[in-house]
């Protein structure tokens, strides 16, 4: 075999070692880690202890290891299926969680130059929207297939609620799109490389801070977290539209979850946050590169950390309120920030 | 009449709920970091390791204590089995080789399904012979029949008395007082 000179075959190796270097090992490893830290960090933040008891010997490591002995569980534990008439429905549902969760991480420019990108697809962000809005067809599918009237009750509010909520969080990142001029997510983090005003660097939350806190809100209601989890709601449907999973099935579930709160993260830093940019620091040399990617991280951990405690501060929305506030206030909001957005460029334009 | 409760009418502030959001957000991190550097309001004992003591009146498992020779202090006299209300005492007396004691338990028995931990037998004895002082929480078991403390069984986690027999206390120096 002649690796070198075969284009196609340098592409498709390239691709597989940033894949598993970004997706595997930070993106699964965050969401893993994510698994014990929601659960410790609402500990801490409630004044009770939290998980500590899993050990290796005499080591317990914070609880540290209970994102070792919950995968342990989860396999060896029984896998129920439901008396459903659609056993095959109900065992795709979480696939169909997993893939398109994992699948958006393709664009995302994780370092400066197409070696930090999977894929530098033009229309990156129409790419992650087509891609994350296939998550409803989980959600409503294993509902369905359930064959459990809460979860079926669940399942009808999530279809409602995230596809309400895509119109919001779409019309929200046009502002963005239209002061960076391109829908490629590698070309918005370049445009916010410079400075206006001479010191503030030109990153969306300056540029665009309405739209930030839209798109917070519409991707943590896209992604069913509290305060938007009326699909879940365990004080009135059980678990709502997971009520029937378990095992490894629950796990992939709450996993892709998790690996959402990281594309939330990831997606934010990338839009809204600078990417992997660091006001004042330019050049290509290694070093700088690794600390470029270094605050793509940082970046991307601080909105994680943001998502955790709002999920922790903020008590469910009653389901009327969650549809009153995506239509009646997300929606209006998003296209006046559009409009205002219009003029003022056409106006900066024009003069 | 009906009281009137008073509603707080949201403004435009808190139903804009960002700002809101923002100091629920600023209570939880506080909160965090303050636990994050010692732990002054959580309240949690790690159980297995960590144990809280009893109070001294906390009345546990039973247990039946010794004269300073190491044998039984029970005379047999009945009274705690008569003022037990869950009638969970049974007692089986014989003569004792001593004259001075006359009778000593050979079954002292104990239904612990029964016994309502009241009490009551310690008060009743005359000899100090029973008391509810050990601090062993009710213990589980996998048999009903594992739940009938023995005489044995309730001197095994006995002491010798400080108590003399009758009702005056011992010099401290003649005494065993191990609890």
């Amino acid at each position: 075999m002649h690796i070198t000179g075969n284009l196609l075959l340098d592409t498709i190796l390239m691709a597989a070692v940033k894949m598993v270097g970004f997706v595997f090992v930070f993106v699964m490893g965050l969401a893993t880690v994510l698994t014990w830290t929601e659960r410790k960090f609402s500990a801490v933040l409630q004044n009770r202890i939290g998980p500590n008891r899993a050990n290796i010997g005499k080591m317990r490591a914070g609880g540290l290891f209970h994102m070792i002995a919950d995968p342990i569980k989860m396999l060896t534990k029984e896998d129920f299926t439901p008396d459903t008439p659609n056993p095959y429905l109900f065992r795709i549902a979480p696939v169909l969680a997993l893939i398109p969760a994992l699948l958006v991480f393709v664009v995302i420019p994780f370092g400066p130059g197409d070696n930090f990108q999977i894929s530098g697809v033009d229309a990156g962000i129409l790419f992650i929207f087509g891609i994350a809005s296939l998550n409803v067809y989980s959600s409503v599918i294993g509902a369905w297939a359930s064959n459990n009237k809460w979860s079926l009750m669940g399942g009808l509010r999530i279809s409602a609620q995230m596809i309400s909520y895509e119109v919001a969080i779409g019309l929200s990142l046009c502002g963005i799109f239209m002061i960076y001029g391109s829908v490629d997510l590698q070309q918005i983090v370049i445009g916010q490389g410079t400075t206006f005003w001479g010191f503030i660097p030109a990153w969306g939350i300056f540029l665009q801070p309405l739209s930030f806190i839209l798109y917070l809100t519409c991707a943590i209601a896209e992604n069913k977290r509290a305060p938007f989890d009326v699909g879940e709601a365990e004080a009135e449907l059980t678990a709502g539209w997971w009520t029937e999973y378990s095992a490894m099935g629950f796990a992939v579930l709450a996993l892709s979850e998790f690996i959402e709160v990281v594309m939330i993260g990831c997606l934010g830093t990338t839009l809204f946050l600078g990417g992997w940019q660091i006001p004042g620091v330019q050049g290509s040399t290694p070093g700088i590169i690794v600390l470029q990617i270094g605050a793509f991280i940082l970046k991307t951990l601080i909105l994680v950390w943001l998502q955790l405690t709002i999920r922790w501060t903020l008590p469910r929305f009653r389901y009327d309120q969650v549809m009153r506030l995506g239509w009646r206030i997300l929606l209006p909001l998003a296209l006046a920030n559009l409009v205002l957005t219009g003029v003022v460029l056409a106006v900066i334009d024009r003069f | 009449m009906a009281k009137v409760v008073s509603r707080i009418e949201p403004d435009f502030a808190r139903q804009a709920y960002v700002v809101e959001a923002l100091k629920g957000v600023g209570i939880v991190t506080r909160q965090f970091v303050r636990n994050i550097f010692g732990r002054k309001d959580t309240p949690t004992v790690q159980y297995p390791e960590e144990r809280k003591p009893y109070a001294a009146r906390f009345r546990g498992r039973h247990r039946l204590m010794r004269r300073d020779d190491g044998q039984v202090r029970c005379v047999a006299c009945m009274l705690c089995a008569t003022a037990c209300p869950a009638n969970c005492i049974g007692i089986v007396a014989a003569e004792h080789g001593n004259p001075d004691i006359e009778k000593y338990p050979t079954r002292f028995e104990i239904d612990l399904l029964k016994c309502i931990y009241c009490g009551f037998c310690e008060e009743a004895c005359p000899c100090d012979a029973i008391r509810l002082d050990s601090g062993i929480h009710s213990v589980p078991s996998m048999t009903r029949r594992d739940q009938k403390a023995g005489v044995l069984n309730l001197m095994a986690i006995g002491a010798p008395s400080i108590a003399m027999q009758g009702g005056e206390f011992k010099a401290e120096s003649h005494g065993g007082d191990s609890h």
